[in-house]
């Protein structure tokens, strides 16, 4: 990959909504060129989505998220693969990964109460034929995502005016 | 029998009653005029949502290795005093780094002092080389502590004034009208603030002939050395036949982003460091040892981060830069440093003016040009080291406020 598609990478990571007049000006390149290789990595589907990370806890709406370590048996010929598209197509899912040690899949579930979630693992999850067992991980507290403190103590704490 | 002396008469042994505090003053020191930056401050501290392009200092804060190694020192008790000129590993780290990024070969045991801040290094360089009546070449537009303290040592400050046309480059012609038969030390601080000029090799080179032709030591503040954008930072020691004329001053403030440590340290010929280490050691006696642990931290362990925030200075740099042109500022390519230094000219505005009004109308904070010495009237600096959506939000509002006046 370019080294100009990593660094406009690096610059929509820390602000998606920065433009490519923007991008093209930090980086001391030609406009044109930004905008082409955004354009291309969104066919390519490097870019996928431009997203907004918010802090729900601000929200007034319950929202409970939990990760669940799930042990499947891989499937002949198609490994994890096909287990995990099952899993990950249901809407509730906004995460899974296959993982490495313990357990097969971790999977990010999110709901508006500890029921809704227990429901959704004991009659939808735990029911799936390779499914062998499931462990439930309810988050608390979110202190960082995606390189985001939520509660970011350090501030700006210099003077506004020094030599 | 002891024969005693008669008790004078006279009270004060004769000479005038003090009447005021100010007679206690050294008169080198009430010489001082008050700092143009201090009075500028006071404004500002009073206003209330200011974005302030006014802060000498990175945004970022100490990497948290550094501050971890910092931590857990003073978890083990690493308390106590170091040797006078700092700890060895440390020394040995800065001699090793300094041959590393610009090829200059320091023995750590008796050509370097880890001193408190870069500060410290340039008082402790004027104070062991002047006496009343040397004169010391400063180039213009300049930090604001070097004539300060040349003049608290006796020492006669002499501006040699740089031009935008040059793009605040310090010339040979300019600096060979100021050099006379008292000239002793010049004052170099490249990359520069509060231009942003950096010189390159084909730059100094005749400088160093000056140097060499008129006998005199150089002072290089190269704090900023890292922050060099285009091409790789030149030390002037390096330069042929200036290591010993050369006291280089450096720290961790600016390109660890660690000024609040107060972490510098101070190079040169063995018999000159021997004589600035008596100072430092009845002044000082050594920099503090907590501060010692977290620079050795970032030099061991903190290039990538450093290589890091400088490209982010980097793109906030071309960000600024440009959207001065675009308002209808002129403004010469800051190759250094993290600061801008545009030109208010156009606006009929005094800096003072430029900059109070700009403070009271749209609440955006940047230091006239002026209190930076000669050269420095017509411009103000601004400091890009700022987030990216304040400095876009304080452009807008320079525009604004640009717009208004020539309405």
């Amino acid at each position: 990959m370019s080294e100009l598609k990593l660094k406009i990478l690096e610059l929509l990571k820390e602000d998606a909504r920065r433009t490519p007049d923007l991008i093209a000006t930090m980086l001391g390149v030609a406009e044109d060129d930004v905008i082409a290789a955004i354009k291309e990595m969104e066919e390519d589907h490097i870019i996928l989505k431009y997203a907004t990370i918010v802090n729900w806890s601000k929200v007034d709406e319950d929202k409970v998220t939990a990760l669940i370590e799930v042990q499947i048996t891989p499937e002949r010929g198609r490994g994890f693969d096909r287990v995990a598209e099952r899993i990950y197509l249901y809407p509730e899912v906004k995460t899974v990964y296959l993982m490495s040690g313990g357990y097969d899949l971790l999977v990010e579930i999110e709901g508006h109460s500890l029921r809704e979630i227990a429901s959704f693992v004991s009659s939808k999850l735990a029911t799936l034929e390779p499914v062998l067992n499931t462990k439930t991980h309810f988050i608390l507290k979110k202190y960082k995502q995606d390189g985001v403190i939520f509660e970011d103590h350090e501030g700006d704490h210099r003077m506004m005016i020094s030599p | 029998m002891i024969k005693r002396e008669p008790l004078t008469l006279e009270p004060h042994g004769g000479r005038k009653r003090r009447t005021s505090m100010q007679d206690y003053l050294s008169p080198l020191v009430r010489a001082i005029p008050p700092s143009g930056i201090r009075r500028f401050f006071d404004l500002v501290a009073g206003s209330k949502d200011v974005i302030s392009l006014g802060v000498g200092e990175p945004d970022f804060v100490t990497p948290w290795h550094v501050r971890e190694a910092c931590v857990y020192s003073l978890e083990q008790g690493r308390t106590s005093y170091t040797p006078n000129s700092g700890i060895p590993e440390l020394r040995e780290a800065i001699a090793e780094y300094l041959y590393s990024r610009f090829n200059l070969k320091y023995e750590p045991t008796n050509q370097i002092i880890v001193t408190v801040g870069g500060s410290e290094g340039i008082d402790l360089a004027l104070r062991a080389l002047i006496e009343p009546g040397d004169e010391v070449l400063v180039p213009e537009p300049s930090y604001i502590s070097y004539a300060p303290i040349a003049a608290i040592t006796g020492g006669k400050p002499v501006g040699v004034e740089t031009y935008a046309k040059d793009r605040f480059k310090l010339t040979a012609e300019s600096l060979a009208k100021h050099i006379t038969p008292r000239s002793k030390v010049l004052i170099l601080c490249y990359p520069n603030n509060p231009t942003g000029a950096i010189m390159t090799y084909d730059d100094l080179l005749p400088i160093a002939r000056l140097v060499e032709e008129h006998d005199l030591l150089v002072i290089s503040d190269e704090i900023y050395a890292e922050l060099t954008y285009e091409g790789q930072h030149v030390s002037f020691a390096s330069l042929p036949g200036m290591k010993d004329r050369t006291l280089l001053v450096s720290g961790f403030s600016k390109a660890f982003a660690m000024t609040g440590w107060r972490m510098g340290y101070l190079c040169g010929h063995p018999e000159l460091i021997a004589a600035m280490l008596k100072i430092h050691q009845y002044t000082v006696m050594c920099a503090p040892v907590m501060g010692q642990v977290a620079a050795l931290e970032a030099l061991r362990n903190g290039m990538e981060e450093m290589a890091a925030m400088v490209e982010s200075y980097n793109r906030r740099r071309r960000l600024v830069v440009k959207g001065f042109r675009d308002i209808g500022l002129s403004c010469h390519e800051p190759y250094g440093t993290f600061y801008a230094f545009p030109s208010i000219e156009s606006t009929g505005l005094t800096s003072e003016e430029f900059a109070t009004r700009l403070l009271a109308e749209q609440k955006v904070a940047a230091v006239p040009g002026n209190v930076f010495g000669l050269g420095g009237e017509g411009f103000v600096r601004c400091s890009y080291a700022t987030s990216v959506s304040l400095l876009t939000e304080a452009l807008e509002r320079i525009d604004r406020f640009v717009r208004s006046l020539n309405r």
